[in-house]
């Protein structure tokens, strides 16, 4: 694009109040730059002025006025290069006059004087005039091939409702069910909790419908027997490997090699080719992740329905209960069983139990837990079965002994009709034991509701066990990917493959993979199914971002992707490595492979590149390394008491709205910083804060999300990334004869205004007392 | 900088409510390519969890995620927002609607920059509801500070007033205009998806916990107000009666839910919202001794099991299984005491504290209000989804009781939903 600048000030909302103007315009015409001011840029007049001069000519067009946040659809201007120097937030509001005066008359007349918010102005336009030489247009990425077909793994009752939701969205849908018969779990139930209001009945089992309906429909093709034995490939274009399961084939994915196996026997580690060597070994008869499967089915994204299987209660710490010595002691899922072939029997002696017991929690009066993996769904389910009882046995009785009664939201309904029964005791009890007693049991509990001690006689006793993730000890998905075959486990969910994200409960580590059901938390088929259809969603909407080129949840719509300039790649990983999204692969070498949608333009990979290779149209190491080069470094050869420069790289998500609405409320901060808001502060290359120090600098400040296990940061690892690196910088620092000091990491949640000034004064006030960087000036 | 090219669909859904079950719905069907106009009662979109202060379990701030729907909003064309806007009649069927809406006026227009001149002229103060009424505010304000859209809104309070004037004339941007009236529109829609929400339930109600009648007592939304750092204390949690730090919190659960007098149904979020709120509390007084009143907890799930057990192991933290009867107020130091049935004892537990928290539920806005379409509704005004006839579908709280992760499970799928039926149309 032939770039056609302008430079266009605003002088409302207190710019033109606070800051000289017209100095501002010169220093944008001494470059040379067509520059316009105007009283209030986002008034029609303003906007029509903007229009005229995109009319003649002008394509890449400097804005000094508001945040970036604000005015964003007045100052859109499609097919323009725009940038927003933020005045308002960023200098006036930021920095107001009552306590960052403007140089008096008499003052401007001594040279040794300086306006620090004049300055900063200044640079801030510099800023946004260096970094529109250096970045384009992004061009929507085009796939090679692309399919709107959706894979569905797991034909149970939440792959099943995914697979008619997207079909009848006029989507076509594969289901691979491991079984030989679609249902899952459901199959083996003889009745199941209510799914709509009023939420009072038990009602028959709604997967004998849901099979007729896929059956029925013309869009979904459906996989029996069948496993993935590999995901290869990107959203829009995944090649899948179906076998059977059990059956090794030669596209069955390769693992990553162990930690343990990455070293030789001395423990040190292996070079490239040695490494690859291993990995061939270790991985033999199985072709490598980049070899297609010529003979794979294309998809265009995929839903991991994988479900549940009963939680091993022999596990647990629960020898008490009899579990595995005494026969008559089941779990519910066994119980389900037996209710499913008829009236209720003992698994001992075929006798009928007329008095069973339902224990939820383990833990006797220690612990008021329920058993691992049980959710609101065990509580739900004991009360189900306790019907059973009653439902077989006119003189049958039921105990469910529990610590708390999990039967949230409308689910209450069910719990009140069971309360009603004369035959169901329902108390909250400590149960002690489970022993034989002649040819019955006796249930032993404390401190329950119905007594302080409490001795039950009982047929039966039931234990309330945990839905085990499918995707707990098995990968399932097998993505051909570098960085391995599971979802990527950061030990946070024990399992599952959740998203942390409170607001997105669908975002995962894998583009264009959306878990639903039990493979995300234990749930009732009503939340199955209303999970299945919102994952469904996320899937046609990652098929149509691809097809678009466009990236998907956070940085949606965004048609920027990473390039590489692959001549100068040393193969360090890095990338692969880093990224949170396993988005690249690497061959043999160890060149990275990009996928550009399976990638979210977080930019870990360019701030990981040693090389610094990796860049965004928009948004490149050149494009923030000029930015950084163009703020002014002022030494003793300016002024007789130079101000420190401080650089502040922050975070677009959640750092730059906090200092936004600090701004708002007119909280200060010191006026010798400038920031530079960031994709994600995993997109910081180290080379910027070498930049900045070298220029004489005299400290760099990275402002985040925080990380941890409740990280907030919208790539997951950004925040915590950058922290390893600024870790290491340190070192590089010592070398220069530079304290280490010099560079910091800040965390900082959104609604965290009110301390973020703090946190900069802070910082400077460290700096000042470190004295000014001994390369400044050089 | 961030755009798309072509959209692959066609046809409009209407989305009802701005919360964030409202403004999932919307965006994620927008982000498919589906054209949608999200249609706001209040001034800024945001919804309940606007008031929140953190969500439990991760103890993160909602403006976090709200700022992420805000810029893919921002970011994406096809999604129309309208405040102050109401549906007054929906007529049509399942693929063809015509939704007629109302568009209160916000005396404020597109020229505003959020320059705060209008509030600092204005003198006249008002109750302020997002607050519930624990401080006042302007006459003319933004609705709060992470507001979107960031633009002031003037009460109708303040029209006809000496004080418009004045915010009219502090105003450079000519911005205000007082003789905004209340418009319609109509919008053709294929679907409409009801994202109304929730109240929380009106604590008055509820003759024994003396809400209304005490100082010290007051609601957990309130709490959420307090413990804000945008909130009426900035973030401190004190005593209404004195302002005082307390010493002691009692948090009353089930207030009204699970009770048949009031909503015999579980709200779902009461149970993780006060254990969120202890570590609020823990966060800011160290020695605060905390006292929970509870039926049953409901913390069900791995990661919310997890949460429970770190509440636990603060000894200053004290679990009561009992449902609170009565409170009495001491009219000398205003302090509350709780009273209590053990359920498993028996006895009665009383319990002397500074603060009372009543753990209020939730109650569906179309309880007390009545929608203009033809919906069924369950006995506590919950709308049922009627999926075989399609076209209008509830999403999150208006249509069951439900924490934030399940809401935006449910209001994604209802994307889905709406899609459908344009999609066979």
């Amino acid at each position: 694009m032939d770039k056609k600048y302008g430079v266009y000030i605003c002088e409302g909302c207190g710019i033109g109040d606070s800051l000289d103007v017209a100095a501002l315009k010169n220093v944008a015409e001494e470059e040379g730059l067509t520059t316009k001011t105007h009283p209030i840029l986002c008034g029609a007049e303003g906007v029509d002025l903007l229009k005229k001069e995109i009319e003649g000519g002008v394509n890449t067009l400097v804005l000094c006025a508001c945040s970036r946040r604000v005015n964003f659809d007045t100052f859109r201007f499609d097919g323009c290069i725009v940038d927003r120097v933020s005045l308002r937030e960023g200098v006036v509001w930021s920095h107001p006059r009552d306590q960052f005066p403007a140089l008096t008359e008499e003052e401007k007349q001594d040279e040794d004087n300086f306006d620090r918010v004049q300055m900063m102005a200044e640079d801030y336009l510099k800023m946004g005039m260096a970094r529109v030489e250096k970045v384009d247009l992004p061009e929507a990425y085009q796939m090679e091939q692309f399919t709107n077909k959706i894979l569905v793994i797991g034909g149970g009752i939440t792959g099943m409702s995914a697979a008619l939701d997207a079909s009848k969205a006029g989507y076509p849908v594969t289901v691979v069910e491991r079984e030989d018969a679609l249902g899952g779990a459901a199959l083996n139930w003889r009745s199941q909790l209510p799914v709509a209001d009023p939420y009072e009945q038990l009602i028959p089992p709604v997967i004998n419908e849901k099979i007729k309906a896929v059956q029925a429909d013309s869009n979904i093709t459906v996989k029996t027997g069948t496993v993935v034995a590999r995901i290869a490939g990107q959203p829009g274009e995944f090649t899948v490997t179906f076998k059977k399961p059990g059956e090794k084939i030669k596209f069955d994915v390769p693992y990553p090699l162990p930690e343990e196996m990455k070293v030789d026997e001395a423990g040190k580690e292996l070079d490239v080719e040695a490494l690859h060597k291993k990995y061939l070994e270790y991985n033999e008869g199985r072709k490598d992740i980049l070899t297609l499967d010529p003979e794979g089915e294309l998809f265009g994204a995929v839903v991991l329905a994988a479900g549940w299987r009963p939680a091993d209660v022999t596990k647990e710490d629960c020898a008490h209960l009899g579990y595995g010595e005494i026969p008559d002691v089941v779990t519910n899922a066994e119980f389900e069983a037996i209710a499913k072939k008829g009236k209720i029997v003992r698994p001992s002696d075929g006798k009928e139990a007329k008095s069973v017991v339902f224990i939820q929690s383990p833990g006797k009066d220690e612990d008021d837990s329920d058993f691992s993996y049980a959710g609101a769904v065990t509580s739900l389910v004991s009360l189900k079965q306790a019907k059973y009882v009653r439902d077989d046995y006119e003189d049958g009785k039921a105990f469910v002994f529990y610590q708390h009664m999990r039967t949230p939201g409308l689910n209450e309904n069910f719990y009140k009709s069971i309360q009603q029964d004369p035959g169901i005791f329902l108390t909250k009890g400590n149960v002690m034991s489970v022993s034989k007693n002649g040819g019955g049991l006796i249930v032993d509990a404390s401190n329950t509701l119905l007594g302080e001690k409490l001795k039950v006689k009982a047929d039966m006793v039931v234990l309330a066990a945990g839905m085990v993730p499918a995707t707990k000890d098995d990968p399932v998905v097998n993505l051909a990917y570098r960085q391995g075959p599971a979802f990527r486990d950061i030990g946070l969910f024990n399992g599952y493959c959740d998203s942390n994200f409170i607001c997105f409960p669908y975002e995962t580590q894998r583009t264009g993979i959306y878990a639903a059901g039990a493979v995300r938390r234990s749930m009732t088929t009503e939340e199955a199914m209303e999970d299945a259809t919102g994952a469904a969603l996320k899937a046609i909407q990652c098929i149509e971002s691809s097809n678009r080129g466009v990236s998907v949840h956070p940085r949606s719509g965004d048609m920027t992707f990473p390039d590489f300039f692959f001549q100068r790649c040393t193969q360090c990983k890095r990338c692969t490595e880093e990224c949170p999204f396993g988005a690249l692969d690497d061959d043999e070498k160890g060149t990275p492979k990009p996928n550009p949608t399976r990638c979210r333009r977080c930019g870990t990979c360019m701030g990981a590149c040693p090389e610094r290779i990796i860049g965004f149209a928009d948004y490149n190491i050149d494009s923030i390394g000029s930015m950084v080069k163009s703020i002014g470094v002022p030494s003793e050869d300016d002024y007789s008491e130079p101000p420190m420069r401080v650089l502040g790289l922050v975070c677009e998500n959640d750092a730059l709205p906090t200092l936004d609405i600090a701004a708002l409320n007119r909280l200060s901060y010191s006026a010798d910083v400038r920031l530079i808001p960031v994709r994600c502060l995993g997109s910081v290359n180290v080379i910027w804060i070498k930049d900045a120090l070298s220029q004489g600098m005299d400290g760099v400040f990275l402002l985040g999300c925080k990380h941890g296990d409740d990280y907030q940061c919208h790539f997951v690892k950004g925040s915590e990334l950058a922290g390893i690196r600024m870790k290491k910088i340190g070192d590089a620092l010592t070398s220069l004869a530079l304290e280490v000091e010099r560079v910091a990491q800040f965390e900082i949640a959104i609604d965290e205004y009110d301390k973020v000034p703090q946190i900069i004064n802070d910082f400077v006030e460290s700096i000042e007392a470190l004295g000014p960087n001994p390369f400044k000036g050089f | 900088m961030t755009s798309e090219n072509t959209a692959p669909a066609s046809g409009s859904i209407v989305v009802v409510g701005g919360g964030i079950s409202g403004l999932t719905t919307a965006i994620e069907a927008a982000e498919v390519g589906y054209e949608v106009y999200l249609v706001e009662k209040n001034p800024y979109l945001g919804g309940r969890v606007a008031q929140l202060n953190q969500y439990f379990p991760k103890l993160c701030p909602p403006s976090c995620g709200l700022e992420i729907n805000f810029r893919r909003i921002k970011d994406n064309p096809r999604i129309k927002v309208l405040t102050l806007a109401q549906v007054e009649k929906v007529d049509g069927e399942p693929g063809s609607y015509n939704v007629t809406i109302q568009l209160n006026p916000r005396y404020v227009n597109e020229k505003c920059t959020c320059c705060g001149d209008c509030a600092a002229a204005c003198e006249t103060e008002i109750s302020d509801p997002f607050n519930f009424g624990m401080c006042t505010k302007k006459g003319a304000h933004l609705p709060f500070e992470m507001a979107f859209p960031a633009r002031y809104v003037l009460s109708p309070q303040i029209i006809g007033t000496e004080d418009a004037q004045k915010a009219k004339a502090a105003c450079k941007y000519d911005a205000i205009d007082l003789e905004m009236q209340a418009k319609s529109m109509t919008v053709q829609a294929g679907a409409i998806v009801w994202a109304t929400g929730w109240e929380p339930y009106d604590a008055a109600k509820i003759d024994n916990l003396g809400f209304g009648q005490y100082d010290n007592i007051i609601t957990n939304m309130m709490m959420e107000r307090l413990a804000a750092p945008n909130g009426p204390t900035k973030g401190k949690i004190v005593r209404p009666s004195d302002d005082k730090p307390p010493e002691s919190i009692a948090f009353v659960q089930c207030a009204g839910s699970r009770d048949e007098n009031h909503l015999p149904y579980c709200s779902y979020i009461c149970c993780m919202a006060s254990l969120k709120q202890a570590t609020y509390v823990r966060e800011r007084y160290p020695d605060a001794n905390i006292y929970i009143f509870y039926i049953d907890l409901r913390t069900p799930g791995d990661r919310y099991e997890k949460f429970y057990k770190m509440i636990k192991e603060d000894e200053k933290v004290f679990f009561v299984k009992g449902k609170v009867a009565e409170v009495m107020e001491d009219p000398a130091t205003k302090q509350v005491t709780v009273v209590a049935e053990n359920a498993v004892t028996g006895e009665k537990t009383k319990q002397t504290v500074d603060l009372v928290v009543l753990a209020t539920g939730m109650q569906p806005t179309a309880a007390n209000v009545t929608l203009p379409a033809d919906l069924k509704y369950n006995a506590d005004g919950f709308i049922l989804n009627d999926y075989e006839k399609g076209g209008m579908f509830a999403a999150g709280c208006a249509n069951k009781p439900a924490d934030v992760v399940s809401s935006n499970q449910n209001a994604t799928g209802m994307a889905l939903k709406a899609i459908q039926t344009l999609a066979r149309k």
